[in-house]
């Protein structure tokens, strides 16, 4: 890999920039976010608070890395739920093609895919109220069917290969197959859903909270910032685009770094960029 | 006229060809022989303006004095399928899979403004007629035709607009012997009617041997002999035309075997697929392998040739216990494998495939390639032993110890199948399955590997199931062979008995299909 795509570099500076951030708040913030100053509230940028404070006296500028903070850790953990369940899902699925086993896995998860994230979220919330975990649960089972699929498709065609047919006659299970020759063969596209699967987490996470079924008071997230900020959309209205544009790069970062990402994996798209 | 004078091409500073010089005057058949990487290729695409990027020529292609070097793309692409036409090795990929074949031949005709709508079927539909497609509909789509039909629909496209060259780059290597006889005889025909000029660009001497008027044979981006085909094949001046025609007809030493003693008995096995599906229910079952009888003595090499859906596959992977049949009975060392093979008896039947490059999983070193099969045994050797176990395997199929600590994808094609050989003689099997294990080779390389297999053979007494569909190294392999066709066995019997006095139809369709280089013993006698 001699040339990186430049979809690859700025996305992930892009995404590295977000998660510095995010690293950083957990040790320091420019000012606590707890305290609310009625005082100091709704100031326009200043040194004291680089980007000015909101309706309750907080610093933008803290509100906003531990945001970073929530949304990511939201969605990476949501990933991870797709990764751990979904990827084993699939490959079981590739495995017994054709199988009852793979009929139910499959079904299962077109009866997944039928409910938007939005949906499991409410029904969730429903049932035991709205928190960052339930955003997490409902984000990470929407993840596992997008999972199940990706591993069973690259998986298929993999198991009409040669060397797979070689690992049979050497007496491999078909539990071991997948774990020695197919999963490492599906990292790529893995790494490269992932990535999609965690911008969208993102995404997600901003809507949840935004709607009220996310994190709650006093937990920052950017997605419950825009919504106490639409209100005052004409009088102050960098409290809204800040949080705004805080979602819009990190999903664009993280959506080039997946682009690039395949660009750079996928051994055709890299033959035909010359 | 179309000439190449003195053509050179470097790509990125390397070296392709290397002052090619030929001619080919109209209504001729022109063969360009070659290995991979001879450039045979790229002389075509070097013909074609098609040359991939950093490549950079001297000397001249000329079309009755245009230089093709010197033209503009947009000069380029008005020759291009008007005066000049391709074809490929690969029919399905040469077409486009969502667009009718009716379509595709029309577009030729459609891009170079010749016709247009109802006019450009009219025509499309003359010459899939002409190629012999006639009972086929134009609105029908690539997946719904056989290789040779899709190679006919490539073909028609060509032709469309009447060419004054045809380059075929490896026309018939994806095809089965019959349909190889039959779209080579089309080619010839072609020629003769149209007038046009025909560059047959392939790696099988046999192939142009009885249809082309000139022949030249390329070697590492020259020309190394080049004349009239008789000449050609009959001075066989330069060393390297030598060994490409022993190559070609090459049959290793191999000693006889002793007395016969069945490792491998298949009894009436029968071998169903689901049918398709119908709605919610499924068709009727396909028969693949119906009622196959056979056996595989100690030490011997049994051939089993058929074409590509006569169940060869199949019954293969019935026998390697892959797959469960649906009846009789299979034998190995004594024992039924039917319905479960007994894993202990897995180490004693191995199988090399045919791609050289589908065989190993990418990201593993030879080391653990090879070794894989160990899983089998339940005395495993581990660390040093294991790795000397390793290193022998690799002596063994003439390839270093050293290799060990590499990747397969640094190995060319004849020694990747040498560490398949290898990998599948680790646990040191008396039965080898061969799937095509040659086929994708050159002439040479396959040579070469198959004087390994004889070797081997006679070193550790193995028994080799050789599958294949071709017939020459068949002949040059097996002491008994097995002719397959749709699901059964229809003719077996010693090798060179098959050969000499085929009994079945099938067979002797099979041999008088499968090109064949003229016997020159007597030629120069």
């Amino acid at each position: 890999m001699s040339r990186l795509p430049p979809a690859l570099l700025i996305g992930a500076a892009l995404s590295g920039v977000f998660l510095a951030v995010a690293l950083l708040s957990l040790v320091w913030i420019p000012h606590p976010i707890t305290g609310v100053s009625i005082a100091t509230r709704l100031q326009p940028p200043s040194g004291t608070h680089w980007l000015g404070t909101d309706q309750l006296g907080r610093d933008l500028l803290s509100m906003l890395m531990v945001g970073a903070q929530t949304s990511i850790a939201v969605a990476l953990i949501a990933v991870g739920i797709g990764v751990a369940l979904g990827v084993p899902l699939g490959l079981a699925a590739a495995a017994s093609r054709g199988s009852p086993l793979d009929e139910i896995i499959m079904r299962g998860n077109d009866l997944i895919f039928a409910f938007p994230s939005l949906v499991i979220a409410i029904l969730i919330t429903a049932r035991y109220g709205p928190s960052a975990t339930n955003a997490i649960l409902a984000i990470g089972i929407f993840n596992i069917p997008v999972f199940a699929r990706v591993a069973r498709g690259g998986a298929l065609p993999l198991w009409t290969l040669d060397y797979i047919l070689a690992a049979r006659t050497a007496g491999k299970g078909k539990l071991r197959i997948s774990v020695e020759h197919v999963l490492p063969n599906l990292m790529n596209l893995l790494i490269v859903q992932a990535t999609i699967q965690f911008s969208l987490g993102i995404l997600a996470e901003a809507a949840l909270s935004y709607v009220g079924l996310g994190a709650q008071p006093p937990t920052p997230s950017w997605g419950r910032m825009l919504a106490e900020a639409q209100t005052m959309i004409y009088t102050h209205p960098m409290l809204a685009v800040l949080p705004g544009l805080a979602i819009v790069l990190m999903v664009l970062g993280l959506n080039l770094m997946g682009d690039g990402l395949r660009d750079a994996l996928d051994p055709r798209l890299r033959r035909g960029r010359g | 006229m179309i000439s190449l004078d003195r053509l050179s091409l470097s790509i990125h500073g390397t070296p392709i060809l290397r002052a090619v010089t030929l001619k080919i005057t109209p209504g001729e058949i022109f063969g360009l022989v070659g290995e991979s990487g001879s450039g045979k290729s790229m002389t075509a695409l070097a013909l074609m303006g098609l040359l991939p990027r950093g490549a950079e020529t001297t000397g001249a292609a000329r079309l009755d004095g245009t230089d093709l070097l010197t033209l503009s793309e947009p000069d380029l692409c008005r020759l291009r399928g008007s005066d000049i036409a391709m074809i490929f090795q690969e029919p399905m990929t040469a077409l486009n899979p969502v667009q009718t074949i009716g379509d595709q031949v029309a577009e030729t005709l459609t891009i170079h403004g010749k016709a247009k709508g109802a006019q450009a079927r009219r025509i499309a539909r003359d010459r899939l007629d002409r190629v012999g497609l006639s009972h086929v509909a134009l609105d029908r789509y690539p997946h719904e035709l056989s290789g040779g039909q899709r190679q006919r629909v490539c073909i028609a496209a060509a032709i469309a607009l009447h060419p004054r060259l045809l380059i075929a780059d490896e026309p018939t290597t994806a095809l089965d012997v019959t349909t190889q006889a039959q779209i080579l005889d089309l080619l010839k025909d072609l020629v003769a009617e149209e007038g046009m000029s025909l560059l047959v660009i392939t790696h099988d001497l046999a192939v142009v041997a009885d249809m082309a008027d000139c022949i030249a044979v390329m070697n590492r981006g020259e020309i190394v002999e080049t004349g009239p085909t008789a000449q050609v094949l009959a001075e066989r001046r330069h060393p390297y035309t030598r060994a490409l025609f022993a190559a070609s007809s090459h049959a290793p030493d191999r000693a006889p075997q002793g007395a016969p003693e069945p490792l491998l008995a298949v009894e009436s096995v029968h071998r169903h697929y689901p049918g398709p599906r119908q709605g919610f229910r499924r068709g009727p079952p396909v028969e693949a392998v119906k009622g196959v009888s056979f056996e595989l003595h100690k030490g011997e090499s049994l051939g089993l040739v058929g074409e590509s859906g006569c169940g060869k596959s199949t019954l293969t992977r019935a026998i390697l216990g892959l797959d469960p049949v649906q009846g009789g009975d299979i034998r190995l060392f004594g024992r039924s494998i039917v319905p479960v093979m007994p894993p202990e008896l897995r180490a004693g039947i191995q199988v090399v495939f045919q791609d050289p490059y589908g065989s190993f999983n990418p990201r593993w070193r030879v080391e653990r390639l090879v070794a894989e099969p160990f899983h089998l045994l339940t005395d495993a050797p581990k660390g040093e032993d294991r790795r000397a176990r390793v290193a022998e395997a690799l002596r063994a199929v003439h390839l270093s110890p050293d290799d060990m600590a590499k990747y397969p994808h640094e190995f060319s094609g004849g020694q990747r199948q040498r560490i398949a050989i290898a990998r599948a003689l680790i646990t040191r099997p008396r039965i080898l399955v061969l799937d095509e294990a040659v086929s994708a080779l050159d002439v040479s390389v396959r040579a070469r590997i198959l004087d390994l297999l004889a070797e081997l053979q006679d070193a550790f007494g193995l028994s080799y199931l050789f599958i294949s569909h071709d017939l020459t190294v068949v002949r040059a392999i097996t002491d008994r062979v097995l002719v397959m066709q749709s699901g059964e066995i229809v003719e077996e019997g010693p090798t060179e008995a098959v050969f000499d006095a085929p009994a079945h139809p099938y067979t002797r369709q099979l041999l008088a299909a499968a090109p064949r280089l003229p016997d020159l013993t007597e030629a120069q006698a």
